[in-house]
C-alpha cells in the first residue's frame, strides 16, 4: 500500500507541474512536450485506479495521435512572429480582449461544475466490487458500452463523424490546373502505348504533347 | 526488506529479458545484411568471427569510441533525449512478450493494448531528434516519418481487432492459447499480409524507409546524429522490428505453440519455437528489403488510407458477422 501511494503522489505531481509548465513555458514546442508528459502521467494513475483500458486507450489517442498532430501544428508554426505581431506591435492586437473574453467565461464556467461536484455515494464501493468479481475493467467495460450507453456511444461516434467530415470540407478545394497521377493509367500503360517511333525532320523538331 | 527482495528479483528478471534482446538485436543486425548481401550475390560481413558473426560488436565499438557531435544551434535536451526515447521505448514493450506460459515480465490484462501503445509512443524519438537538430533534412524526415507511423497505426490497430474478436481478451497468452487448435494465421490470412506491410511502415523498413530515404534526404531525422547516439536510434530501431516480429508471431503464427502437438516437437521449449517464428519473419523483412524498391511517398499514403484501412474494416465487418453467425464468439 505504501509503494502504491508513493507512485500516486510521484504521477499527480509530475501530471501537476508539467500542467504548469504547458502553460509557463516559453518554447511552444517545449510545452507540447509538457502536454505529452501530463497525459502520460495521467495514464499512469488511471492505471493504478484499476482503469487500465482507459489508461491505454488515453495513451494511444492522445499521446499516440492527438498530440503527434499538435506537435506538427506548433512545429511549423512561425511562433516568434506570430508573437510579435500579437503583442509587441500595436496596431493588431484585436485577438487579446476576445481572447481574455474566452478564457474568463470557461474559468468560471469551471468553477461552477467542479464546485457543484458530488461523488455518487456507492462510488468506492462499486469500483471495489468489479475487481473482487475477477471480471477485468476491460470485460465490464465492453458490457455496459453497447448496452447501457448505446445511445450516448453512438451520439459521440456521429459528433466525431460529422467534426471529421467538417475538417475535410473546410480544408477541401478544387484546384485548376494541377496535374495528377493516375494510378491505374501509370499501371497498365503498355509499350505500345508508351513508345511511339518517329520520323524527325531536320530542323522541324517533333510536338511533343503530354 | 521485503521490498528490496522483490526489487531484486524484479531486477533480474529485466536483465534476463534485456541481454538476450540487445545481444538478438546486434546479431539480427549482421542477419540483416548477410541476407541482403546473399540476394545481390555478394558475400556481405564474413570478416570478423566465424562467418562475421561478430561484425555488430566490432561496429559498435566503433560506435562508443567516435565523437558525439552536438550541433551548435541545436535544442541540446531534446537533442539528446530522442535516441534514449526511441531506444526505451523499443525495449520497454518487451515486459509483455510471453515467452511461455509463465515465462512472461508482466502479465497484464491488456498486453496487446500495451504493445500498441508503446509502439505508437515510438513516433516521438523520430520527431524529437528531426526537430531539435534544427536542420532541413532532418526536419523533413521527421514529418514525413510522422505522418507515416501514424497512418499505418490505424491500420494495424483494425487488424488486432480482428484478431480480438476471435479471442476475446486482450491479454496476450490468451492470445497464444485460442490458437491452439488452429493459428489465426489460417482464417485471417489477409490480415497476416496486410499487418506485416503495415509492420514494415511502421518500423520505417524499406520498401517504406521514407523518413530516411538516402537519395532524398541524406539520412532523414539521424543526419545530425554521431557516434553512440547514432547507434542508439539505431538499436531502437532493430529492437522495433523484432518487436514487430514478435507481435506478428503472437497473433498470427500461435506464438510459443508448436506448429504440431506431436511427441517430438512437443519437447522443444516455447520460448525456442517463438524464436524460430521471429527469425522466421525477420528473414522474411530482410528479405523484402533486398528485393522491393522504395515507394514514392504518395503512394505510400494512399497505401495505408485507400487500400489497407478499408481492407482491414470489411474484414473486420466479416470476421464479426462470420463468428455471431455461428455462434462462435467468444465467451468470457
Amino acid at each position: 500500500m505504501i509503494a502504491h501511494a508513493i507512485f500516486f503522489y510521484v504521477f499527480s505531481v509530475i501530471a501537476v507541474v508539467s500542467a504548469i509548465m504547458v502553460t509557463v513555458s516559453k518554447n511552444t514546442v517545449h510545452s507540447v512536450f509538457f502536454l505529452i508528459l501530463d497525459f502520460i502521467s495521467i495514464s499512469c494513475l488511471f492505471i493504478m485506479i484499476g482503469a487500465e483500458f482507459l489508461g491505454m486507450i488515453m495513451l494511444i489517442v492522445y499521446v499516440g495521435a492527438v498530440a503527434v498532430l499538435f506537435l506538427f501544428v506548433v512545429m511549423m508554426l512561425n511562433v516568434a512572429q506570430q508573437k510579435n505581431q500579437w503583442f509587441v506591435s500595436k496596431d493588431s492586437s484585436r485577438h487579446i480582449p476576445i481572447g481574455l473574453l474566452i478564457s474568463v467565461i470557461i474559468f468560471f464556467e469551471l468553477i461552477i461544475v467542479i464546485g457543484g461536484w458530488k461523488y455518487k455515494p456507492d462510488l468506492f464501493n462499486s469500483a471495489k466490487s468489479s475487481l473482487e468479481n475477477g471480471v477485468s475493467n476491460t470485460h465490464s467495460l465492453g458490457q455496459v458500452l453497447y448496452t447501457d450507453y448505446i445511445h450516448v456511444f453512438q451520439i459521440s461516434g456521429m459528433i466525431l463523424l460529422i467534426a471529421m467530415i467538417g475538417a475535410i470540407v473546410l480544408t477541401f478545394r478544387q484546384r485548376e490546373g494541377v496535374k495528377k497521377q493516375s494510378y491505374l493509367k501509370q499501371i497498365s500503360r503498355e509499350r505500345t502505348e508508351g513508345v511511339e517511333v518517329l520520323e524527325v525532320a531536320s530542323n522541324k523538331g517533333v510536338k511533343i504533347d503530354d | 526488506m521485503e521490498y528490496l527482495n522483490l526489487i531484486f528479483q524484479e531486477s533480474y528478471k529485466i536483465l534476463f529479458l534485456l541481454v538476450p534482446v540487445l545481444v538478438s538485436v546486434a546479431m539480427i543486425v549482421w542477419l540483416d545484411r548477410r541476407v541482403w548481401a546473399f540476394v545481390q550475390k555478394r558475400q556481405g560481413p564474413n570478416v570478423v568471427g566465424p562467418f562475421g558473426l561478430l561484425q555488430s560488436l566490432a561496429d559498435a565499438l566503433k560506435y562508443i569510441f567516435k565523437e558525439i557531435i552536438i550541433p551548435a544551434s541545436s535544442n541540446k535536451v531534446i537533442f539528446i533525449l530522442a535516441p534514449i526515447i526511441t531506444m526505451t521505448l523499443a525495449l520497454i514493450a518487451w515486459a509483455v512478450i510471453p515467452f511461455g506460459l509463465e515465462q512472461v515480465l508482466a502479465d497484464i490484462n491488456v498486453g496487446i493494448l500495451y504493445i500498441f501503445a508503446v509502439s505508437s509512443l515510438g513516433v516521438y524519438g523520430i520527431i524529437m531528434g528531426g526537430w531539435a537538430s534544427n536542420s532541413k533534412y532532418p526536419f523533413l524526415g521527421a514529418i514525413r516519418s510522422a505522418a507515416q507511423m501514424v497512418s499505418y497505426e490505424v491500420s494495424i490497430g483494425i487488424i488486432i481487432i480482428n484478431v480480438l474478436l476471435c479471442v476475446g481478451s486482450l491479454n496476450l497468452n490468451d492470445i497464444v492459447i485460442a490458437q491452439k487448435e488452429m493459428w489465426f494465421v489460417i482464417p485471417l490470412f489477409p490480415m497476416f499480409v496486410i499487418f506485416f506491410i503495415s509492420a514494415l511502415a511502421e518500423t520505417n523498413r524499406p520498401p517504406f524507409d521514407l523518413p530516411e530515404a538516402e537519395a532524398e534526404l541524406v539520412a532523414g531525422y539521424q543526419t545530425e546524429y554521431s557516434g553512440m547516439m547514432y547507434a542508439m536510434f539505431w538499436l531502437g530501431e532493430y529492437a522495433n522490428i523484432l518487436l514487430m516480429c514478435a507481435l506478428g508471431s503472437i497473433l498470427f503464427l500461435g506464438g510459443w505453440l508448436s506448429p504440431i502437438d506431436l511427441y517430438p516437437f512437443n519437447l522443444i521449449p516455447g520460448a525456442l519455437w517463438l524464436i524460430f517464428k521471429i527469425l522466421f519473419l525477420f528473414i522474411l523483412f530482410a528479405l523484402v528489403k533486398a528485393i522491393v524498391p522504395r515507394y514514392r511517398y504518395d503512394q505510400l499514403m494512399r497505401l495505408g488510407w485507400k487500400i489497407f484501412l478499408p481492407l482491414s474494416l470489411t474484414y473486420v465487418v466479416l470476421t464479426a458477422s462470420y463468428l455471431f453467425y455461428f455462434n462462435l464468439l467468444p465467451t468470457i
